[in-house]
This record gives structure tokens, C-alpha cells and sequence, in this order.
């Protein structure tokens, strides 16, 4: 056996059900390598090693205690987008206006993965707020690419992607409101999944657009991310927008078959500017499942260019509403004056926040307000309404959509940060499943001539996730580009 | 279309946010611009549309109104920047 740290999820499982190896063992090794790759790639906001340990004894009791039925995933370590509530560790959400909160419960859909015996590592880093593709907006600084640290991971979760990618964790969440799960897995070379709205619970997300936010997973292959979403998906009452609807079983066949899978391949999506390698990249992918026994079907998703604007006055309008809490009177930082309740407001929103989370507020205030209502935000939810229409019109001819995760590779740090629209257009093709409510699951295709991944992403109807993990899980059975690791110890001299 | 600063304002004022001189031409121009961008929905005919404020299809659940646990007030406290005999303390909110 190699080192702990190049395990996946179930091979880790395995060596402690078996007694190879120790939790202890497994979490130091994680840790370790944190402590080796961090300064590299600063993929974490908060770390909890001290706690970590202290789960893997009690986990390594447990497994001696109970080794016919212990918890499924007991001492196997894990990792937190810090925008998600864990009791006991800030939750910074990658803001400065929440550095100092201590959340006193932790969200459901982490629970249900601490109930099954997960060991949290630590807080991974986020663009602020999750608002933004490349973590270049979070507070505490940027995380970088580990096929490149001139490169950025991609955004939101680019901390959870890149610590999964340089195996400083086996998996670890992440959340998608307009790409943030699949995003960074295209940029990393991991293997995500944006679950249909509804699917896990959003109790103890920290709200950025309540209509489009999921809580997901990251890892390194489709088996892993199944079996992580298992025990994270289902029902929560105190989620209104949680559906009450069984979870199947995600256990994945030995030799799923393609045959008669319909895949369709929108046009839409394979446009003039894309890069030539992400294009290639993910046709091959396409051609390689049709030699497994899927029909390529040519398909149209008519409104998918109006989906930029759509979700950039959306998810504006609804971060506004949610923002609005962050006011210096029950957690965080407080600034202004003493005896001016409209100083503390205004002084503790402008310092606290962001430039990019200041902007979106700005635009989505603006999109509310009287007069432009009905010209802004009342209309972009009109043609969502088309923007769903066409995926249900696509999934009466076709079982799932293949198509590109983003038009490029992983871009250079600074490129987009001076121009919020360039930036916007990163996330052109995983807004409109965000619109849609759809699950996608991504993963890597290929690598570019600089050596970095490429993402395709794999769309189906709502509560498909079952389908698309078979689908993703056939693939990755006979190819091998998930197994490709970054040498992110070689000294980067791009770097 | 082009923002002016006054509506700038106009929009921090209402979103709470004190901003800079800087900051407000600075986002007057990119708000523009992304105004600008978002004009092209115009081209979709849209009148016989219905707005889609959520995917899910289902109606809002309404949970039993019984009485439950809530947090403790110290633990809910903790994260408070001021606090005064176990409530959040705030400046004068009437008069001054």
C-alpha cells in the first residue's frame, strides 16, 4: 500500500474496516500533508487538527468495540466549505463580517455525514460569501490551482476542490448556487456533484441565492461522490424547501452498460470562443461513452445565452434579501458610532464586505427596487421559466446532457478581476442547471496542452442522481483521467 | 443606460452600504455595464410567460405550531458584538 493520503474514500474504508490501518493513522497522514501543501496552496480558512485527532481515537474505540456494524463512514477524514455551519469553528463564509462567528449548530447536511462517523479537518476557503469563480474574493486570500499555483482553483468552492486535488482530504463539501461545485472540479480535475435544489438540506448554509443554493460533494471519483452523497442527502424539516422524498440507493453496479443511453450534446454549448482542448476533450468523452454503448443525440437548449443575465439579476436580487443580516447587531464585527443606529448599519456593511459581495448587493437592490421590478427582476424570472422549459423538453428526448463545465481551463490569477462581466462569463454554462434546479455531476475529460484538467459535466432530470453517478461511474471505469494526481510538491516554477 | 452617482447613492442608501467616492464611480460604471448586459432579455417576448420564483413543484409546507427547544440565550449571545443584561445591545433606535 502507498501512502494513506493517495487513498480514495472507499479504499480508505476498506483499511479500517480491515484494520490495515488506524484512524489516527489515516487523520495524521491527512494532516501531515496539510501541514506540507498549505503554504502552497492556502486551501483552508480554518484548520481543526486537535479536534480531528480526538474524533479518530474515539473512532479507532468504536471500530474495536463494534467491528460487525460500525457508523459507514466512521474515522474517514473530511473537509467543510466554510460556508457551511460546523458548531464549534468560525464560519467566516470568506468574509471579514463574519470573521468573528462562532455558529452555535451545525448544518444538517454535515451532521448527517458527522452522524455516519466523517472526521472534519477543517474549513476550506470560498469566495466570499460563495459569490465568485476563482476564490480571488475571499478575505483571507486566494487558494491556488495545484496543477498550477499561477492558476486559479476556480470558485466557490475552489478550497474544498484543491484540497481534495492534492489528496489533502479524500472528499469534501461544497456548494453550487451558480457552478461553485463544478466549476472548481473542471479547474482541479475532481469529481462533483450539484444535486438537484432540494435534494440535501440547506439548514445551516449561509444564504447567498435561496432559490438556486445546494450543498454537494467533492472528491476524486464518481464511486467516492456516490457514496458521500448517500448519507448527505434526504429531508429536513427544517428546510422548507427540502423535499420529502425517499433516497435511493446509490450503490453503483459492477459493470454498469451505456447501451441505448441517450446522451444528448447541446448545441449551445459548443460555441465560437470556447477553448479548442475543452471542446475536443469533452467530445472524446462523448464518442468514448458511445463505444460503450450510448447514442449521441444533437440537441438544442434555445434560451441558454439568456442565462448569464437571468441568474446575474436573480441571485443579486436574493443575496440582497439574505445580506441584509449582517448588521452589526447579533454577530460579527461592529463599526460606527455609538449613538447612530444608521451609522453602525451603513459603516459595518461598507467596511465588512467585499467589493464583489458590495456590487452584488448594490445590483440586486437595484433589480428590487421600485420602478425596476418588473423590468429587471420580474422579467429574469419569466425567462427562467423558459430556461427550465427547455431542459424539460430536452429530457423527453434524451436520458442525460453532456456538455462542457466551463469554456476554458483554469485562468491565470488577475486575469478577470478588473472586469466583473469577463469574470460573470466563466460561469456561462453551469448557471443554467442552477436556474433549472437540475442536478449536474462533473468530472475530469482530459488535460490541456499546459497540462491542466478539463471538466465536462453531466446534467440529467430532476432526482437523476443515481443515473448520473452509473453514467459517470461507466466512464470512469474505462478511462483514466481521474486518476491523474498533481505533483503539487515539485518546486512550480511558474510559480 | 448609465447610472449616475445620485442613484448610486440612492441604491447604497436603501442596501445599507456607506460608500466611497471612489466606490460609487467605480460602481457606477460596472452596474452600467452589467444593466447593459442584462438589457438583451428584452428581446424575449415575455407577456404570456409565467415568472418562476422557485423549481420546486410543490406548495409551502407548514410544520405543526407546537412548542420546541430553541437555543439557549447565553450560547445565542456569544457571537454579539455588544450585549447588555442578556440582550443585544443596539444604539438609540427612536428619537436620540
Amino acid at each position: 500500500m502507498g501512502e494513506l493520503t493517495d487513498l480514495t474514500l472507499h479504499e480508505a474504508r476498506n483499511g479500517l474496516l480491515s484494520g490495515a490501518f488506524s484512524s489516527r493513522e489515516l487523520v495524521e497522514a491527512h494532516l501531515q500533508r496539510i501541514d506540507l501543501l498549505e503554504p502552497r496552496l492556502h486551501a483552508f480558512i480554518t484548520l481543526a487538527p486537535e479536534r480531528a485527532l480526538k474524533n479518530a481515537d474515539e473512532a479507532d474505540r468504536i471500530l474495536r468495540e463494534n467491528n460487525t456494524d460500525p457508523p459507514p463512514l466512521i474515522g474517514l477524514p473530511i473537509a467543510v466549505k466554510d460556508v457551511l455551519c460546523l458548531e464549534g469553528l468560525p464560519c467566516t463564509s470568506g468574509s471579514k463580517i463574519l470573521e468573528s462567528f462562532i455558529p452555535p449548530f451545525t448544518a444538517t447536511a454535515v451532521q448527517r455525514i458527522l452522524d455516519a462517523g466523517a472526521i472534519p479537518l477543517g474549513k476550506t476557503n470560498t469566495d466570499e460569501f460563495a459569490m465568485g469563480s476563482s476564490t480571488e474574493n475571499s478575505a483571507y486570500g486566494p487558494t491556488h490551482n495545484p496543477w498550477d499555483l499561477a492558476h486559479v482553483p476556480g470558485g466557490s468552492s475552489g478550497g474544498s476542490a484543491a484540497a481534495v486535488a492534492a489528496r489533502m482530504v479524500p472528499v469534501a463539501f461544497g456548494t453550487d448556487t451558480g457552478g461553485s461545485i463544478r466549476q472548481p472540479c473542471a479547474y482541479c480535475g475532481t469529481t462533483g456533484i450539484k444535486p438537484t435544489y432540494g435534494r440535501t438540506s440547506r439548514y445551516g448554509l449561509v444564504a447567498y441565492g435561496s432559490s438556486l443554493d445546494t450543498v454537494g460533494a467533492i472528491t476524486r471519483n464518481v464511486a467516492d461522490v456516490a457514496l458521500l452523497f448517500q448519507y448527505m442527502a434526504g429531508f429536513d424539516p427544517l428546510d422548507a424547501t427540502s423535499i420529502a422524498r425517499p433516497v435511493p440507493e446509490y450503490a453503483l453496479l459492477k459493470s454498469p452498460s451505456l447501451d441505448g443511453l441517450r446522451i444528448g450534446v447541446p448545441g449551445e454549448y459548443f460555441i465560437e470562443g470556447i477553448q479548442p482542448e475543452v471542446e475536443s476533450a469533452v467530445l472524446g468523452a462523448i464518442a468514448q461513452m458511445e463505444t460503450q454503448g450510448a447514442v449521441a443525440v444533437p440537441i438544442s437548449l434555445p434560451h441558454t445565452h439568456f442565462a448569464l443575465p437571468v441568474y446575474y439579476l436573480i441571485a443579486p436580487a436574493e443575496a440582497s434579501a439574505n445580506l441584509a443580516r449582517y448588521d452589526g447587531v447579533r454577530f460579527g464585527p461592529r463599526l460606527g458610532s455609538e449613538d447612530d443606529l444608521w451609522e453602525m448599519f451603513t459603516q459595518t456593511r461598507g467596511n465588512k464586505f467585499g467589493a464583489e459581495v458590495k456590487r452584488r448587493i448594490m445590483l440586486g437592490t437595484y433589480a428590487l427596487s421600485a420602478g425596476y421590478y418588473d423590468a429587471y427582476y420580474n422579467k429574469a424570472q419569466k425567462v427562467r421559466t423558459l430556461i427550465k422549459a427547455d431542459f424539460d423538453q430536452a429530457f423527453e428526448q434524451v436520458d442525460v446532457i453532456a456538455a462542457p463545465v466551463a469554456p476554458t481551463t483554469a485562468f491565470k490569477f488577475g486575469q478577470h478581476t478588473d472586469d466583473p462581466l469577463a469574470m460573470y462569463l466563466e460561469d456561462v454554462f453551469t448557471l443554467p442547471a442552477n436556474l433549472a434546479g437540475v442536478p449536474g455531476l462533473a468530472f475530469p475529460v482530459g488535460y490541456d496542452k499546459k497540462g491542466l484538467p478539463v471538466g465536462m459535466q453531466l446534467m440529467g432530470p430532476n432526482f437523476s442522481e443515481a443515473r448520473l453517478f452509473q453514467v459517470g461511474h461507466a466512464y470512469q471505469l474505462e478511462t483514466q483521467w481521474h486518476q491523474q494526481w498533481p505533483m503539487v510538491e515539485k518546486p512550480n516554477v511558474d510559480f | 443606460m448609465r447610472l449616475s452617482i445620485e442613484e448610486v447613492e440612492h441604491i447604497a442608501a436603501l442596501a445599507r452600504l456607506a460608500l466611497t467616492d471612489a466606490e460609487k464611480r467605480q460602481y457606477a460604471d460596472q452596474l452600467s455595464d452589467i444593466l447593459d448586459y442584462a438589457a438583451r432579455l428584452k428581446e424575449l417576448d415575455t407577456d404570456l410567460i409565467p415568472p418562476t420564483a422557485s423549481v420546486l413543484e410543490m406548495t409551502l409546507r407548514l410544520r405543526e405550531d407546537q412548542a420546541r427547544q430553541g437555543l439557549d440565550r447565553t450560547v445565542l449571545l456569544k457571537n454579539a458584538p455588544e450585549k447588555l443584561e442578556d440582550q443585544f445591545k443596539v444604539p438609540p433606535v427612536l428619537g436620540g
